[in-house]
């Protein structure tokens, strides 16, 4: 195949793919949509939308952040201490951690509200979604900072920082944190991510006081107000593209500083 | 500031019941330097890691530096330096970083810190190096920076874990030169692991031999190469023919063609400053002679062979 003929193939696949994209967005800042674009741009979409659903951008936002504070604290350490011991129990436990990535959402969800539904005001507080995320996102931070610290001598290079006469918060905020903030930056992108676009298990969590942004978006769609759910969809990919696009950079990086060693 | 070592009664029984170290004793003079010779798996590497404090010896076992007990002193507060056979340098901090590290973490003031870094990179010829990362360095380098680091906050003993053996054989004879003038200057304890019996030879006051996770034989040397006290000890420092009761070292044996010679050549390998010969007699006994590679007989020739007289 010439080169010509594979990079037309590939302009259409792409265009294939984009397509949707741009046909979902574009009502969204149209005037009127079965005009088209003859009928002007306009921004009151995007305005009504705000005043409509605003409130389910920020709790996303504060969800996602609140995730990934939660996942950084618990991930990191246990990481760690699954890098530190080889044994059987440490494999099961990763194998467990890995569990609600392979469960359904919904299953995850229902669970969580037969466990916890009952337990004071969580079932009508924001934390209730912030539990299932926790227990979604955590698995994403914890593969890639445990990659990164089993990919380097994490032994050798505790031992020659005990040897210089360094203790356990010296060695560890001094020599392991740095060298496994490539890791901790690529968990942390994803788990963002997948938190601000988390749906599944959502949708069962939520109550009509804690929508997120995926959540409203159905909403929108449901009521067949195409235009409206257009520029809601915009905003998303707003929030959403630069985390994408800063997590394949981190991902080049990460590949890079590796192929160094 | 150096220390003597005291170890008694100190063993090694891992987890699943395999004898690393058998109980033993050893006395380690303050300022000597001792090395630790034996092939893989002979203990050598768990006895430096007990007297660093990385393991803790079997139930009964001491530890004694200067007589104060550190047996359950962890690495961290036994005041030692150590340097990896990985060498095991930080790479999220620069080469000055890294030999910088042991000071401050024991919190010593920053002017301070750069003062004896800057010290230590004039010693090991880095100073040049001080900003570069250690992935951009060469092995020999990394080994330096090792040693520094190590030096650097000036500890009771030194403990070097086979630092030469990543590297190939050129670099290693030089950096073993500049090893060996290091500790004699600094007349620190040194305890120093190598499989490598020309490195042992070369770097020690005495050397520890150990087979099987125990001591086969410590002594200079010379002690080992001419009075070995076993065949694994024989062996392991040289080549050996064996006379009779009598162990013989190929270059203490000469040759005389001779038409009336017990010994026939059956091969003689250029070795570069010298030639080996290896003989047979009618008995089939087997023999090897090192020689200079001056008149070196043909395979066939007849010779004799007769003991040089001592050097």
């Amino acid at each position: 195949m010439g080169f010509w003929t594979g990079l037309g193939f590939t302009l259409l696949i792409s265009a294939f793919l984009i397509l949707p994209v741009l046909v979902s967005v574009l009502p969204g800042i149209t005037a009127n949509q079965f005009e088209g674009l003859s009928s002007g741009l306009t921004t009151r979409w995007l305005r009504e939308v705000w005043a409509n659903y605003g409130g389910t951008v920020l709790l996303s936002l504060q969800i996602a952040l609140s995730t990934l504070v939660i996942t950084l604290l618990v991930g990191v350490p246990a990481a760690y201490v699954l890098a530190r011991h080889a044994g059987v129990t440490a494999r099961l436990v990763e194998e467990a951690l890995v569990m609600p990535v392979a469960v359904p959402g919904i299953a995850t969800a229902l669970g969580l509200i037969l466990a916890y539904g009952a337990v004071g005001d969580l079932r009508a507080s924001w934390l209730f979604i912030l539990v299932g995320h926790v227990v979604f996102c955590l698995p994403f931070m914890v593969r890639a900072v445990l990659a990164v610290l089993l990919s380097m001598d994490l032994k050798g290079l505790e031992e020659a920082a005990r040897a210089c006469g360094a203790s356990w918060p010296q060695r560890f905020l001094g020599v392991i944190l740095p060298n496994i903030a490539g890791g901790m930056l690529a968990g942390s992108l994803m788990v963002v991510t997948l938190s601000l676009g988390e749906f599944n298990m959502t949708l069962l969590l939520h109550t009509p006081f804690t929508r997120t942004l995926p959540v409203g978006l159905a909403d929108a769609y449901t009521a067949l107000r195409t235009e409206m759910a257009s520029a809601y969809t915009l905003i998303f990919f707003v929030l959403i593209v630069p985390l994408l696009s800063a997590m394949q950079w981190a991902a080049g990086r990460a590949d890079r500083v590796g192929a160094v060693r | 500031m150096s220390v003597a070592i005291k170890l008694r009664g100190c063993g090694k029984t891992w987890p699943g019941g395999t004898v690393a170290l058998h109980p033993l004793d050893l006395d380690i003079a303050a300022g000597e330097t001792l090395v630790l010779l034996g092939p893989s798996g002979c203990g050598k590497t768990t006895l430096l890691r007990l007297i660093a404090g990385l393991e803790l010896p079997d139930a009964g076992g001491q530890v004694l530096f200067d007589g104060e007990d550190v047996t359950r002193l962890p690495i961290e507060r036994r005041n030692v330096g150590m340097v990896f056979q990985s060498y095991a340098l930080f790479p999220n901090m620069d080469v000055a970083g890294n030999i910088g590290y042991g000071l401050r973490v024991r919190g010593i003031p920053r002017a301070e810190v750069a003062r004896r870094v800057d010290e230590m990179l004039e010693m090991t010829r880095l100073t040049e190096f001080a900003r570069r990362r250690v992935d951009a360095l060469s092995g020999g380098q990394r080994q330096r920076v090792a040693l520094a680091r190590a030096i650097a906050p000036r500890p009771r003993v030194l403990l070097l874990d086979e630092p030469l053996s990543a590297l190939d054989a050129r670099l290693r004879e030089e950096l073993r030169q500049e090893i060996d003038a290091l500790l004699r200057s600094l007349g620190i304890t040194a305890i120093y692991v190598t499989h490598d019996q020309a490195e042992a030879m070369a770097l020690s006051d005495r050397i520890c031999a150990m087979e099987r996770g125990r001591i086969a034989q410590i002594g200079t040397g010379r002690d080992l190469y001419h009075r070995p006290a076993n065949d694994f000890v024989a062996g392991f420092v040289g080549d050996t023919n064996r006379l009779g009761e009598e162990l013989v070292r190929p270059e203490q044996l000469a040759l005389h063609p001779s038409a009336e010679g017990e010994w026939t050549v059956q091969r003689a390998t250029f070795l570069g400053p010298f030639v080996r010969v290896k003989l047979r007699d009618a008995a089939g006994r087997e023999l090897m002679v090192d020689m200079p590679d001056l008149a070196t007989p043909a395979p066939g020739a007849r010779v004799e062979v007769r003991r040089r007289g001592p050097a």
